[in-house]
């Protein structure tokens, strides 16, 4: 694809601004990743207060294995949204306190594009860590065989939407000091047709019925929302370094 | 024409043309809830399953209609502040934001007194309960997200964002927890349909609709125009408006 109205700099490095866009992207993907890889402890927290969250709830309501069982689709959802919560808040932090998202801002590469490589990778080491740990603490919620490979391939499928959409709110609030709180008040609400497609889709295959209607509605609130809402995480961040 | 669009979008433009429209909403707003509070609760007939419980509809149905259209107001608002840096717009959202809430606040309480004589319970998790009580959150969070920036402009800008992030996402939650669990019963109004309750029912209804909708608007020039004052007093046409006041 050829591009007269781009003035002849910007092929004077030989390279087609196509492949500078892919290019950036992949190199955004492995700064974080390695930035991540180097101190692992951030990750993990995230998996530490899942595992916590589901113990607190048999202590909390009964050890009985047939009671947990019932709940168990809903707890697992509940908890893995919950830590995947927690975890937006340092999703830009540490790039706006160093700068790294005010030379996103200012590269020539577009500002949605290079967001969500930053939120695809938040789900590499958030949502999917989460989705394949699911299983363990399934058992030990007891919950019925047969619902586990829909546990995993329905929280890896959610928390995609969950990272898409959470990185707006995180976006909107990394400029505020304690946006935390804050963080969680805005982005809740929009978790809510996630959690309703999620937790139904282990429910209905515990109960023995199709579950492809709710992954398919699961993959649709993905398809949206990654059309949407690297747009508006691009604005936000922007209003953030602005403001 | 457009001088006159242009005049009106400017705060000053507004300011005096809205002295001029307000009170006629107002008087609207008094003459049709005056009218609907009397004919709904005094001469309308009781509903022959739930009794005289049924005419918290003249408050609760009105009150919903307006937490839902506040909401989509407040996005289209934001909307023209984003793309066309009109500052009125976001003044007005500014004043909307917490009738909004209020309003959803209003339909949630007026809905769980009217669940009490009719599901005998104050609160079930059905569909538009719980799509009510979502939406009364993101009007939470689109007050407090404005409210924690220092800078107004990026408070306001922040705001507007979140504000069309949230009104793509209510027909979503909607329909989601539709599909999830349903009690309520459905719908009161339909534009397409023949209402199934008689005319001397929904008549006043229909009133009451009416007056909640110039109430709205009655509340929104108002305040609004303390808004303007309050951001624009620096401006001289406010300080001389304020010198000749006293």
């Amino acid at each position: 694809m050829s591009r007269p109205e781009a003035s002849p700099k910007s092929y004077a490095r030989g390279r087609e601004p196509e492949a500078s866009v892919a290019l950036a992207l992949l190199a955004t993907m492995r700064r974080d990743l390695l930035a991540l890889l180097r101190r692992p402890g951030a990750a993990f927290n995230s998996l530490a207060f899942f595992a916590l969250v589901i113990t607190l709830f048999p202590i909390g309501i009964s050890p009985d294995p047939e009671l947990l069982a019932t709940i168990a689709p809903g707890l697992l959802w509940v908890a893995a949204l919950l830590a995947a919560l927690l975890s937006l808040d340092g999703m830009f932090r540490d790039d706006f306190a160093d700068g790294t998202l005010e030379q996103l801002l200012l590269a020539a590469q577009p500002l949605p594009l290079m967001a969500l490589a930053k939120v695809a990778v938040h789900w590499l080491t958030t949502g999917l860590p989460l989705a394949l740990m699911a299983p363990v603490l399934g058992v030990m919620l007891s919950l019925p065989p047969g619902s586990y490979a829909v546990l995993v391939l329905s929280l890896a499928l959610g928390s995609a939407t969950l990272s898409v959409i959470g990185a707006i709110g995180a976006a909107l609030t990394v400029g505020l000091s304690r946006g935390g709180v804050l963080l969680s008040l805005l982005v809740l609400p929009l978790y809510v047709p996630v959690l309703i497609f999620g937790a139904g889709a282990v429910q209905a295959a515990i109960a023995g019925t199709s579950v492809a209607a709710h992954l398919a509605l699961l993959g649709a609130l993905l398809a949206v929302s990654l059309v949407f809402a690297p747009w508006a995480i691009a604005a936000s961040l922007r209003i953030s370094l602005n403001g | 024409m457009w001088a006159f669009f242009h005049k009106l979008a400017s705060p000053k433009g507004f300011y005096a043309f809205s002295a001029r429209l307000s009170p006629w909403f107002w008087a609207a707003a008094a003459v049709l809830i005056g009218a609907g509070v009397v004919w709904g609760l005094a001469f309308a007939p009781a509903d022959y399953q739930q009794g005289n419980s049924f005419r918290i509809i003249y408050v609760h149905v009105p009150a919903a209609f307006l937490a839902q259209s506040i909401f989509v107001a407040m996005a289209l608002a934001g909307l023209v502040f984003m793309v066309w840096k009109i500052k009125l717009a976001d003044m007005a959202a500014t004043a909307m934001a917490p009738l909004g809430a209020g309003m959803t606040f209003v339909a949630l309480l007026s809905g769980a007194v009217w669940g009490v004589p009719t599901w005998g319970t104050w609160w079930q998790w059905d569909a538009r309960l719980t799509s009510m009580l979502i939406l009364f959150f993101l009007y939470i969070g689109v007050i407090a997200l404005r409210g924690a920036f220092d800078g107004r402009d990026s408070g306001s800008r922040a705001a507007s964002v979140l504000t069309m992030v949230g009104v793509i996402n209510i027909p979503i939650i909607k329909y989601s927890v539709e599909w999830w669990y349903t009690l309520h019963q459905p719908a009161t109004f339909s534009i397409t349909s023949r209402p199934a309750m008689p005319v001397e029912m929904w008549l006043p209804l229909l009133i009451m609709v009416l007056g909640f909708y110039s109430f709205f608007i009655a509340v929104t020039l108002t305040r609004t125009r303390s808004v303007i004052l309050h951001r624009e007093s620096a401006k001289r046409w406010v300080r001389e408006l304020a010198g000749e006041d006293g």
